[in-house]
């Protein structure tokens, strides 16, 4: 059966720098890092030593709430360096690669074989359950509980996102085999969200219930679909997975070895070629960008431009990263900036801001911040962008002044950060949207679990 | 080493200093600050605060230089009593210069004297606190001088500007935080610190004052102030409509507020709900008091008739209304935050507006306190309608368990 989901409200941000579809193999990085920052709300218990030899899916920590929540190493090869920031907190785990990768053997498995038990199981052994997040809080799955359904996107709406028709083509089998374990762990529902006229691998897949989904950003955010398929509400608990991670459970399954390469996009002006690459997950940025990429005065970011981390060369791809996107720093004054007329950026509105005049017209944004940060005082400018039945200034002000009570009542649980990069692109008081909700969720999750 | 990289020099000497935000507000006037975005989205869309004040005062320019021609054209017309009604828009008589220095010559120091005292007060208060100078101020300081007589003293100004910056903004914590609209709180401290001097039927037309008294007194009377004493009035509707008549600086010629408001709406920045349904509410109040005075309920002999007797659609072209409602109700800092509720908070504001006008007869303008009124109930309507969302998402939650 398949549903249709059609998306009004919203925003398509068109950045130059489209990734082509070519696909280069990186070779391998001699340094890859795990960050266990890129993994929200864990604490992480080291198991691998500095000096210690590990092998490709073999755990360099857990978390601390749940010992049975390992973390992988995405290479074999020996942990070189524990960074550690203030208060001796664990940053990255670097590990250098050996030159011939050696895999972890965890054993070929047939999911259409496993309880629900031995789904779970095998997933923690083997360092995969970090891709399981849920919602609310937006933060890895906490396995005790019972997800009343699980939600897949395979639809990516993102500015420059990565095209996952693209990426994930011909990897039906691997996604097949995740697919039916995974749905072992839920009494609900599949929901797997695909672009209304695409040729998605996994739109043929069994035991999913498909939709069809259309309409400006944010219609690929999982929040939305979930919004429009099945409503998270108080008390109820909905896990997520992302397909390129299905793609490494899939794998896992077949061959019985962790895998952490994936299809990463090299997207926006700053790259000479903007292109796909096929590289492991932590890998050294300058190592995957390599010769591609014009670093002058460029912000390099490990994910889009709404949502991502910002990365210098020498730093790693986030763990569930999928593009890497290069754009001007706008450190620099502008004449009159703030009233002149504008052609060359976007605006939602028409206050001698002209990007209505051209909608299909792709804008090389830099990072400007456009104005100074103020209270907020415009009102109704964020509906429209929007989509969930939530009023978003009300959140915000509630997570901002910690009223569980409000948080909670106006639909906090339904919500991640992410949902609300439009608002905060488009916020003329420049406030930090996704910072007030990340910090509201947080409190949440302390105070009520 | 331009302009540029001096004041860049200048700003990095400064930060952290007290002086810090003053400097940065005319820097940041200048020029577009260097600021890149950290955490969060990596880039913004174009609109600023500064970009959104100045869009609403390009929409006022228009009703400031109608304003300066029309006191001089109201002052030469008191004069020498040759007002002819039905005057074309462009005509002669009323764009010429004669007329604009006189005007200029009044409205000028208004708008110098409410920008100059404003955002001293915005000033100091951001050096106290620390924060930046919020953009809030540049649309309050042109509205002031809009929204005053045309002979209002200058120190009653200034006391008046003191007054509503501080009380009616900074004590809330600045721009974003107040309940009133702090250009209608200026307004309202001088009407209601001065009533002797300000509900008068002199201040309108400069000039009046001087002579009153003396052989050559001039009347400066307000459409409303002859409708509330049941005068016969000398203007047609085409005169309300342009604005060649006596009243507050800008609020006279409803053609230019419409454009103006027009241009709002256009741009995305002022809310056509709140406009809408506040000409709604005005129109429902007219036409219910016009049932009134027909049915006979209300006699010629009352007070109240001649203004209830208006036709109800001539509400829209008199008084402060039309101003009102383009410029000051639409204020998202005061006004209704969500869109349901500026439906219901625009329509009130209009039907109270003209009921106030026609109870009122001392004081016949009534957008001002219903505007204020519906500033102070805004929360509360908002409060409700994001209960409505609240109890949906609840419902949700019972029809599942049940």
């Amino acid at each position: 059966m398949s549903k249709d989901i059609r998306i009004k409200k919203g925003l398509d941000i068109k950045l130059v720098g489209n990734a082509e579809k070519t696909t280069t193999k990186v070779s391998l990085s001699s340094v890859y890092a795990v960050k266990p920052e890129d993994f929200h709300g864990i604490t992480p218990k080291l198991i691998a030593k500095e000096g210690s030899e590990v092998k490709a899916g073999e755990a360099l920590f857990y978390s601390k709430s749940d010992e049975r929540i390992l973390f992988p190493s995405p290479v074999s090869g020996k942990v070189v360096e524990i960074i550690r920031g203030a208060r001796r907190k664990v940053l990255a785990m670097k590990i250098a690669a050996d030159s011939t990768q050696e895999y972890k053997d965890f054993g070929s498995k047939d999911a259409a074989k496993m309880s629900a038990e031995e789904v779970k199981n095998h997933l923690f052994a083997s360092g995969c359950w970090p891709f399981v997040k849920q919602r609310p809080y937006d933060v890895v799955a906490n396995p005790n509980q019972a997800p009343k359904a699980i939600f897949v996107s395979a639809y990516a709406s993102a500015p420059l996102a990565a095209d996952l028709d693209f990426t994930l083509a011909g990897k039906e089998a691997e996604l097949q085999a995740a697919i039916t374990a995974v749905s072992k762990l839920t009494n609900g529902k599949v929901h797997v969200s695909v672009g209304s006229n695409s040729n998605s691998p996994l739109s043929s897949l069994k035991g999913i219930e498909i939709h069809k989904v259309s309409g400006p950003h944010p219609s690929g955010n999982v929040s939305t679909q979930i919004a429009n398929i099945d409503p998270i509400n108080k008390g109820e608990v909905v896990w997520v997975i992302t397909p390129q991670d299905l793609v490494i459970i899939g794998e896992l399954l077949l061959t019985g070895k962790f895998n952490a390469r994936r299809m990463v996009a090299l997207t926006g002006s700053k790259f000479s070629k903007p292109q796909y690459v096929s590289a492991i997950a932590g890998a050294t940025i300058s190592d995957v960008t390599a010769s591609n990429l014009e670093n002058d005065n460029t912000r390099i970011i490990s994910g889009n431009v709404l949502s991502g981390k910002q990365v210098k060369e020498d730093e790693f791809l986030g763990y569930y990263d999928n593009q890497i996107t290069a754009i001007p720093e706008g450190d620099d004054y502008e004449l009159f900036g703030w009233t002149a007329p504008v052609f060359n950026k976007i605006s939602t509105t028409r206050a001698l801001t002209f990007s209505w005049l051209n909608p299909k017209k792709k804008y090389d944004l830099n990072t400007n911040t456009n104005g100074e940060h103020r209270a907020f005082v415009v009102t109704g400018s964020y509906e429209d962008v929007f989509p969930l039945d939530i009023y978003p200034m009300q959140l915000l002000k509630a997570c901002m002044y910690k009223d569980l009570d409000e948080m909670e009542a106006l639909g906090a649980y339904e919500i991640a950060p992410e949902d609300f990069a439009l608002t905060e692109f488009i916020c003329v008081s420049k406030q930090p949207h996704q910072k007030i909700i990340r910090e509201g969720l947080d409190l949440m999750r302390e105070e009520l679990g | 080493m331009g302009l540029k990289q001096n004041l860049h020099n200048l700003k990095e000497k400064y930060k952290g200093t007290k002086m810090a935000p003053a400097f940065n507000a005319i820097h940041t006037f200048l020029y577009l600050p260097n600021e890149t975005t950290h955490g969060g989205t990596h880039i913004k869309a174009a609109d600023d605060l500064k970009r959104t004040m100045n869009t609403v005062i390009m929409a006022m320019v228009p009703c400031l230089i109608f304003g300066m021609f029309n006191a001089g054209f109201q002052h030469n017309v008191a004069v020498n009593g040759n007002f002819a009604s039905g005057m074309s828009f462009f005509s002669g008589d009323f764009w010429n210069f004669g007329n604009l220095l006189i005007g200029a010559a009044k409205i000028l120091p208004l708008v110098i004297i409410s920008y100059g005292v404003g955002l001293g007060v915005e000033f100091i208060f951001a050096i106290i606190k620390g924060h930046e100078v919020e953009e809030g101020y540049l649309v309050t300081g042109m509205l002031v001088p809009l929204i005053v007589p045309v002979d209002t003293p200058l120190w009653m100004l200034s006391v008046a500007v003191i007054f509503g910056v501080v009380i009616g903004k900074e004590v809330f914590g600045g721009t974003g935080m107040n309940i009133l609209n702090p250009a209608l709180t200026i307004r309202a401290f001088l009407f209601f610190a001065y009533p002797t001097w300000m509900s008068g039927d002199k201040v309108w037309v400069t000039g009046a004052v001087e002579t009153a008294g003396t052989a050559d007194a001039i009347s400066g009377e307000t459409v409303l102030g002859s409708l509330a004493q049941g005068k016969e009035i000398v203007y047609s509707a085409w005169d309300m409509f342009v604005g060649f008549i006596p009243g507050s600086v800008g609020e006279t010629s409803t053609l230019l507020i419409l454009l103006g408001g027009l241009f709002l709406i256009f741009s995305k920045i002022g809310s056509w709900r709140i406009m809408l349904s506040a000409t709604l509410g005005a129109l429902a109040m007219g036409l219910i008091f016009n049932q009134i005075a027909d049915a006979g309920i209300i006699t010629e002999s009352s007070k109240f008739y001649s203004l209830m007797n208006t036709p109800f659609w001539h509400h829209l072209l008199i008084g402060g209304f039309a101003f009102g409602a383009v410029y000051m109700a639409t204020d998202p800092v005061t006004a209704s935050q969500t869109n349901k509720g500026k439906w219901i908070y625009g329509f009130l504001i209009g039907f109270i507006s003209i009921m106030i006008r026609v109870f009122n007869p001392a004081y016949p303008e009534g957008v001002m306190l219903a505007i204020l009124l519906m500033n102070v109930f805004a929360p509360t309507i908002d409060h409700y309608v994001v209960q409505g969302n609240v109890k949906r998402r609840k419902k949700r939650l019972k029809a599942k368990t049940a």
